[in-house]
């Protein structure tokens, strides 16, 4: 339900403008997300889904406008200081550090917050990484760093996680243990943004939909009106 | 030619192996971590050892006292130059960053030989260290042998700290990817401070070793920082190992040379540089970058 | 946030130089040669001279920077070794002005050609180690060989006459004749950038990969580049030598490297005429530094540090961005 949320909204985006140099790419973008909520951004290649993250994030440097997270203001903060709010960021390129193993890569993210999953409990949720702990980073398959990637952000007890593209490249299988891992971090009460291509993943997790087209959001789907509005979405999509 | 010439002479070869090694590991990590070419990394190393000698003669603090204050107060000078003048360059072409410390060289030299003219002082070898083994084939003396010895495990505690700590792991990772290790809460800015102080305490602790051995004159870093260039480009910039192995080379030939061909000794690197790049322009370990 | 280069910083100005027309390229040479001819009246010659021969050394470091983006942090072995070549000539083989010239400057050129052909593989920071190092061979060698005299520096060296007529030894002939030098150097650098030859070389330092994939043997133009710059060096280091009556290993060492550098960045890097004004500004500045007994190398770092941060334009560069030339 959208009626006004008890608490104040965990990710708050007001008009927000975004360059690559002198490449405009946000417009006016608005969007916000409760606790507890998943919510996805889908739209086209291009359509300026990664780059709203990477401004959420604070790793994109020429951002106007109003960002608050966790009620914090953050438009000219730093992204160490964002992060050290809560916010978690699995980057679509996935970011594995190649001069690091496993272990290194899982422990490097300070802790953020209180809560997050200890050592243990993520090797138990992911074997194969203990399996390969003191293999180099990139010496992983496609699957186990996007696996890594995650783990590492839930080590840090951050509250807010963006995730872009989590899926992208991978085997049905290994997508279907993405979709367990996300399952399990919204029942945790984690807040998700995810970034998907492939709307048939986001539509079993999400809560709501936001449809990002040339760095505006255009639309805004309830989990409940997307078998009703499929037509729309799959002419956004361009499927 | 006598044994005792040729192991002497090797002896000093080692040595100058060794501050090569220390002065190219703390270009390394600088370069690593802030892009940027330490051409003032001889600077430092005159300030290391112009501070033992300071602190001697106008605080009576001696060697070993100096040892441990030296590096840190050579690395907080780093610290200060990095916040407040390297900082402005790092989104500027890399050239820039190695002009500016071109700058930095000049004015640290220049001001040193203005007030200190450009006559090496002598600085006593610690009494502690004093005299000599006799080894048979040759005499060792005993601060020269502590010379390499302190080289060696100031470069293995770099080499410790970069790959088997945490800091070491957060360095890397910075080095690696500054942005993501950014979002992940890591203060990238602090810690490439941090890299700047460390790289250039490198060079502050191998001042003070020298000192006893070479004159600590304004000028002694100036040189010494171009044959440490050569050897770089002769090693590679590719990993920690093979640029301390190419100074212990390189020097150990240099003073080979000196026995042999006294006139080409300090040339010498520079011919082996020359001759790598027609080779393996990548350097010895180098990595294509 | 974009990326400063050292070329976004002060474009090659030769193409546009160009786009407005030939009648105003006449028209600055016009008035650049009336300046010259002018000048001793205003300005003390042996000060002209030694203006103009860091003036064209100057230029020949930019040349090799704007044309192929490399940057040298060797050029004072070119300069130098020119020097001691054309005074030796000069003065123990009593060879007349312009050839002692020719035998420094083919010096610097065959210099050149060994530097250059195995620095121009590397570039940016390596290709800069690579020429210090260098340089620093050729001034062990300036130490040892035995007809630089070392520390004494070859002295004494006869002037000689110009076309074996006007004794160079008369202040306004030797002014008039460095005039001419730098001039011949100026021209042929200039032609070279404004040429085919200097458009391969912009367009290959802009994107070699591609210059590369279309065919083009980039390290053999690169080469070219660097030996023309060393050679120009080499004229000017030599007529530097003639005109002064000695070299030092001053001029082999790496703070004339430097102070070429900072000529250059001082001027504007990448700009015609910025190397020129820097080499003015900054020969006036040492003089007038070691009168005053203030700390010349420091003073001189300061300035580049402050070059660096807040000044990269440059002279010229800075009149160019008010001025809207593009």
């Amino acid at each position: 339900m959208t009626d006004a949320s008890v608490s104040s909204p965990v990710l708050a985006v007001e008009d927000v403008a975004g360059h690559y140099g002198d490449s405009h790419i946000l417009h006016g973008v608005s969007m916000h997300v409760s606790p507890g909520e998943v919510v996805t951004i889908v739209g086209r290649n291009g359509a300026g889904k990664t780059t709203l993250l990477r401004a959420i994030m604070g790793i994109l440097a020429k951002r106007a406008g109003s960002i608050k997270v966790f009620d914090r203001e953050t438009i000219a903060f730093a992204p160490e200081k964002i992060a050290r709010l809560g916010v978690g960021y699995v980057p679509e390129e996935r970011g594995i550090y190649a001069t690091l193993d496993v272990t290194e890569n899982l422990m490097l993210p300070p802790k953020v917050a209180e809560g997050g999953m200890s050592v243990e409990q993520i090797y138990q949720l992911f074997p194969n990484l203990h399996e390969r702990r003191r293999s180099p980073g990139t010496r992983l398959s496609g699957g186990e760093q996007q696996m890594l990637a995650i783990a590492r952000v839930l080590r840090t007890g951050a509250k807010l996680l963006l995730l872009d593209e989590p899926t992208e490249g991978l085997a049905p299988v290994i997508v279907q243990q993405i979709g367990a891992t996300i399952e399990l971090m919204k029942k945790q009460g984690l807040t998700l943004i995810l970034v998907e291509q492939n709307f048939r993943f986001a539509s079993r997790l999400a809560d709501r939909h936001y449809v990002m087209e040339n760095g505006r959001i255009v639309d805004e789907i309830e989990r409940s009106q997307v078998t009703a509005r499929m037509d729309a979405i799959k002419s956004y999509l361009g499927i | 030619m006598s044994m005792q010439a040729l192991f002497g002479q090797l002896l000093v070869g080692l040595i100058n192996g060794s501050f090569y090694a220390m002065l190219s590991l703390g270009l390394a990590i600088i370069f690593g971590l802030l892009g940027i070419t330490n051409i003032a990394q001889g600077a430092f190393y005159m300030l290391g050892g112009f501070t033992t000698w300071l602190l001697f003669h106008w605080a009576g603090i001696g060697y070993f006292w100096a040892l441990l204050l030296v590096p840190v107060i050579v690395g907080l000078v780093g610290a200060a130059i990095e916040k407040t003048l390297l900082r402005q360059v790092y989104n500027l072409d890399h050239m820039y960053g190695l002009l500016l410390t071109f700058g930095i060289m000049m004015f640290i030299q220049g001001m040193f030989v203005y007030f200190f003219a450009t006559a090496g002082r002598p600085y006593a070898v610690p009494s502690a260290l004093g005299g000599a083994y006799n080894l048979g084939f040759m005499y060792l003396p005993k601060y020269r042998g502590w010379v390499v010895l302190a080289s060696v495990v100031f470069c293995f505690a770099t080499w410790f700290a970069i790959e088997k700590t945490s800091l070491g792991r957060t360095l890397r990772a910075a080095t690696e990817n500054p942005t993501l290790t950014r979002a992940f809460g890591v203060n990238v800015p602090g810690l490439m401070t941090i890299g700047f102080g460390i790289g250039v305490a490198l060079a502050g602790a191998a001042g003070v070793l020298a000192a006893p051995i070479y004159p600590v004159s304004p000028l002694m870093g100036a040189d010494l920082i171009i044959v440490v260039f050569a050897v770089v480009v002769v090693g590679g910039m590719g990993s920690i190992l093979g640029s301390i192995v190419t100074s212990m080379m390189l020097g150990l030939l240099e003073g080979l040379t000196k026995v042999v061909y006294p006139q080409g000794s300090n040339m010498v690197i520079f011919v082996i540089m020359f001759i790598v790049l027609l080779i393996r322009p990548a350097g010895l370990f180098g990595r294509e970058r | 946030m974009s990326q400063e280069t050292l070329q976004s910083v002060a474009p090659i100005t030769s193409p546009s130089v160009k786009s407005v027309g030939p009648d105003l390229t006449l028209v600055w040479y016009g008035l650049g040669i009336a300046a010259l001819l002018a000048a001793p009246f205003f300005f003390y010659p042996i000060f002209l001279v030694k203006v103009l021969c860091f003036a064209l050394f100057a230029c020949a470091f930019n040349l090799l920077l704007g044309s192929c983006g490399l940057l040298s942090f060797g050029h004072a072995a070119f300069f130098g070794a020119a020097g001691y070549v054309a005074g030796h000539a000069a003065k123990e083989w009593g060879l007349p002005f312009e050839a002692a010239l020719v035998c420094g400057t083919a010096t610097a050129a065959a210099i050149g050609l060994l530097f250059g052909y195995v620095s121009v593989r590397r570039q940016g920071l390596q290709f800069a180690m690579i020429t210090l190092a260098l340089a620093q061979l050729v001034y062990f060698l300036a130490l040892q060989l035995p007809f630089t005299h070392a520390e004494d520096g070859l002295s004494a060296i006869p002037r000689g006459k110009v076309l074996g007529m006007f004794d160079l030894n008369n202040i306004f002939v030797l002014y008039y004749a460095t005039a001419a030098v730098f001039l011949i150097g100026f021209i042929a650098m200039h032609r070279m950038t404004n040429s085919t030859f200097g458009q391969l070389l912009r367009a290959i330092r802009d994107n070699e990969p591609r210059a590369i994939s279309l065919g083009y043997e980039v390290h053999r133009y690169k080469l070219m580049a660097f030996v023309l710059s060393a050679t120009m060096a080499g004229l000017a280091g030599s007529t530097k030598a003639i005109a002064f009556k000695i070299v030092a290993l001053t001029d082999v060492h790496w703070s004339t490297s430097g102070s070429v550098i900072l000529m250059t960045l001082l001027g504007g890097l990448g700009t015609l005429f910025g190397p020129v004004v820097g080499a003015a500004v900054v020969v006036s500045m040492e003089d007038y530094l070691a009168d005053s007994g203030l700390p010349i190398n420091a003073v001189i770092g300061a300035i580049f540090i402050l070059c660096i941060l807040l000044f990269r334009r440059g002279i010229v560069g800075e009149i160019q961005q008010r001025f809207g030339k593009r």
